[in-house]
């Protein structure tokens, strides 16, 4: 199958120009470049370099000087200009800083690798802008740092090895990742108290192999992205049937049903996400695929190529995850026939954007009623002993309403998917029993669970 | 091949077409090649200008009008001697549709070279933002002689203050959207350098936006010289808030009339204020403060960036030539509610503002008022319109409180010939 010869294109581009233009403006076109003053880099007395642009108009002996070229059509790609300033001139001030990035970038470690850059022309820079741009919170630390590509994770190992064992709970640049998508494997979770959990949910995130993540890609990169992920889609059958909702194509009609039903995301307002130039272009390109029942929704090009997420209401968990593993790994094998592979490494598992959702990539969670629980002192404590973390109903950084929570793993990475489902189903029974004791005003003491 | 090229180049709408193809049939190809570590070289060849061309059919702002796919061909893989590109010019304009009644720029320059290297759309965009003007023909002039200005006193009773403010960049830096945190380092230690050696009514002093006190800052509040980082995407998309607040600052006299700004939206941004209406006086000092700095930094090896099509180089093209807006805060309640008050302003080459600045809406009647123009006309030339039109204004409205009538006066006239 052809594709676009980048030599035959600019050659009829160029024709095209001047059969269109009228003869005046040709000419005058062609004039003008001629006579166009070119900056001449010199240097004064004082050893200073400076730019003079001459201002007589000469002839013919100042040609044009050609122009370089680029390297990628995005992303900070000037680099080579950097390394003329001492690593000191532009270290960053980390001073007010607290996040993984700032933790563990010294200079020294600064000045190492500043001079390299992935194969795409991913920078440390580029990896770090996000952290220099947001302090952090004294209370909350974020990460602080994301990649551009997969090559990322290898080339800048020496910032980012750090950050994910400070980030995962000490898992170690030597250590295995475990990847485990079959539901046959997760014992219980069918039966969680509806009177208590609202609904059930399990996300992850895939990355397409090749392709630059959305803090780096280009239009064309990302489009191929949409394309080649909606032609994977449009492939499944049965209950994952569905349709895709391109987001710059959607009705009104169809934008208020996607808010009805919390399918639709948003152009990104967090400065994390927003400092690390995911969200140019907005909207091109980015979109929303969901079956037919409303239960299997992937988002295109949002925070990363592919947010995968199954839900439903109620507390059927076994079920949401089954259709997870099931609907994933249909997915996968989609995509395979087509030739492409998910980023994944026996290390690092699922390589997403942020290095928080390396490993599963998996936030399995309820919206879950605790209105007792919820106010006994040793809440953060049981959650933190269950290796679970609680949010508002809006999803991060948001407070919880009336007493429901949202409750789901903290863990990522060195865990299974089916091992962090499992965390979520028991623990979430046990907060179910404690609240239901404590409805009754009951103590809950022998039931504090150990540290995981 | 010739037709399907001028449908391509005809019009953004097929172009966007094209470009799903062309990534579509470029997937299939992908089966060929290896599967990970494909290098940037390689990645050029595999996305040809169309795929990458942005979607600008629901834009209004002058650089979606003048970006053809045919320009954005040529110039998509150029680098200025900086390293910067085409696309990160123009990536602030992608993001921000803008709005169907207000036109915005948007593009930025990441360095002087940029308005040459990519020439072909700055010209456009420059000409449609500024009235016409045409870079490749036409000259501007700079006259920065502040005793021409005449009838440059104001009556008080409507004219609650004066302000002039305009920004220079430092030749051989890259600019905000560009530059790297040693450059801005390096923008700000020229500039404090240089304003440590003013004497006189300009002496002063510089508060770093990393080192300064509560107390401080508080002050600089309550004199609304402080500036905050910038929340309006237009300019966040544009990359000019990186690492802030790193290298940013403010630098005011000890009169509190002379004040300059390091490294928000331009290199530096310089303002002469004071209450009241003596626009003559406050113009003087503008611009003997502006060349008693220049003096200082070429002392020391140093320039502006300027050159004789577009005067001063800035981050924006809509800030080239001079920089400068001329304005006073002044009270207009009977003119303000005329139907002829939007025309009469326009007549005059006039812009009205809420006293808030840009994008904010008058409060009670008072406005803030200032020249529309900025490339083509001096900065003389600009101040005494502004100090014609508001005079005329303030007639206007004495005319109106006597229960007169008003006439609109005729345009005044664009460019010099």
């Amino acid at each position: 199958m052809k594709f676009f010869q980048w030599d035959e294109w600019t050659a009829n581009s160029s024709q095209w120009e001047r059969f269109s233009c009228t003869i005046k403006q040709t000419l005058h076109h062609d004039l003008v470049l001629e006579n166009r003053q070119t900056p001449q880099r010199v240097h004064t007395p004082t050893g200073k370099i400076g730019i003079f642009v001459s201002s007589q108009s000469s002839s013919s002996s100042s040609t044009p000087q050609p122009t370089k070229t680029a390297v990628m059509p995005f992303g900070n790609s000037h680099n080579q200009l950097k390394m003329k300033n001492t690593s000191e001139q532009e270290y960053p001030d980390l001073s007010k800083h607290n996040n993984h990035m700032a933790k563990v970038l010294t200079p020294a470690l600064y000045e190492n690798l500043r001079s390299k850059q992935t194969p795409s022309g991913f920078t440390l820079d580029d990896v770090i802008q996000t952290g220099v741009d947001n302090p952090g919170h004294p209370f909350i630390m974020t990460v602080g740092c994301v990649a551009g590509d997969e090559e990322t994770y290898e080339v800048f190992k020496e910032l980012l090895d750090p950050v994910i064992q400070d980030r995962h709970g000490g898992y170690k640049p030597t250590d295995k990742h475990k990847t485990d998508l079959n539901p046959a494997n997760l014992k219980g979770g069918d039966d969680l108290d509806a009177n208590y959990v609202l609904s059930s949910r399990v996300r992850t995130g895939r990355s397409i192999r090749g392709f630059c993540l959305p803090p780096h890609c280009s239009r064309g990169e990302r489009r191929a992205v949409e394309t080649l992920s909606v032609e994977a889609l449009g492939a499944l059958t049965g209950d994952l049937k569905g349709k895709y909702y391109a987001l710059k194509n959607m009705t009104e009609a169809e934008q208020q049903q996607l808010i009805d039903d919390h399918f639709l995301f948003d152009k990104p307002v967090s400065p994390l996400l927003l400092a690390s130039g995911m969200a140019r272009d907005w909207p091109d390109a980015r979109g929303i695929w969901h079956n037919d029942n409303k239960t299997f929704l992937v988002w295109v090009n949002e925070e990363d190529h592919l947010r995968v997420i199954s839900m439903q209401k109620g507390g059927n968990m076994k079920e949401v995850f089954t259709r997870f593993c099931t609907g994933l790994t249909k997915i996968e094998e989609l995509f395979k026939n087509k030739g492409h592979a998910f980023m994944w490494n026996e290390h690092l598992g699922y390589v997403l954007t942020c290095p928080s959702n390396l490993g599963t990539g998996l936030r399995a969670g309820v919206h879950v009623k605790l209105p007792n629980l919820s106010k006994y002192r040793q809440f953060e404590e049981i959650l933190k002993r269950l290796r679970l973390q609680k949010r508002g109903t809006g999803g991060v950084d948001t407070a919880a309403v009336g007493g429901t929570f949202d409750i789901s793993n903290a863990d990522r990475l060195g865990f299974s998917e089916v091992e962090l489902v499992q965390m979520v189903v028991d623990g979430v029974k046990l907060l179910i029993e404690m609240e239901k004791r404590l409805e009754k005003g009951q103590a809950i003491e022998d039931l504090m669970p150990a540290q995981k | 091949m010739a037709s399907m090229f001028t449908r391509v180049l005809s019009g953004r709408n097929t172009a966007v077409i094209m470009a799903g193809l062309g990534a579509g049939t470029l997937v299939s190809s992908y089966i060929m090649t290896q599967e990970s570590g494909v290098t940037a070289g390689e990645k050029i060849k595999l996305y040809p200008p169309s795929a990458d061309y942005p979607d600008l059919r629901k834009h209004n702002n002058c650089m979606a009008s003048a970006l053809t796919p045919a320009i954005y061909g040529q110039l998509r893989d150029k680098l200025t001697p900086n390293n910067w590109s085409l696309d990160q010019c123009i990536q602030t304009g992608v993001d921000n549709p803008g709005h169907p009644f207000i036109k915005t720029v948007g593009m930025v320059a990441g360095d002087e070279e940029s308005y040459e290297v990519f020439a072909e759309i700055f010209n456009p965009v420059i000409k449609d933002r500024h009235n016409g003007y045409d870079p490749t023909t036409m000259k501007h002039p700079t006259d920065l002689d502040s005793s021409k200005i005449t009838s440059g006193m104001f009556d008080e009773n409507y004219v609650l203050s004066s302000r002039v403010r305009t920004g220079r960049s430092i030749r051989g830096l890259s600019l905000p959207p560009a530059c790297t945190r040693a450059e801005r380092r390096e923008v700000e230690r020229v500039t404090v350098q240089a304003l440590s050696g003013l004497k006189d009514d300009l002496a002063g002093k510089y508060y770093s936006l990393t080192e300064m006190t509560e107390q401080e800052q508080q002050q600089l509040i309550d004199d609304h010289f402080l500036f905050d980082k910038p929340v309006s995407p237009l300019l966040t998309c544009a990359g000019m808030a990186r690492d802030w607040p790193d290298a940013r600052g403010i630098w005011h006299n000890n009169e509190k009339t002379f004040l300059i700004w390091i490294n928000e939206e331009d290199h530096t941004r310089v303002i002469s204020m004071e209450k009241g209406g003596n626009m003559k006086r406050v113009f003087e000092r503008f611009c003997r403060g502006l060349k008693e700095v220049e003096r200082l930094i070429q002392e020391r090896g140093w320039e502006f960036m300027w050159n004789e099509h577009l005067g001063y180089i800035l981050t924006c093209p809509s800030n080239l030539g001079t920089g400068l807006r001329a304005g006073v805060h002044v009270r207009l309640p009977l003119l303000s509610k005329d139907s002829r008050f939007n025309k009469i302003l326009d007549n005059l080459r006039l812009q009205k503002r809420g006293t808030g600045g840009v994008d904010t809406a008058a409060v009670g009647d008072t406005f803030d008022i200032s020249n529309l123009d900025r490339l083509g006309k001096s900065e003389v030339e600009l101040v005494q319109c502004v100090v014609d039109g508001v005079n005329y204004l303030i007639d206007c409205e004495k005319k109106l409180e006597k229960g007169q009538d008003i006439t609109i006066p005729s345009p005044v006239a664009q460019f010099r010939k």
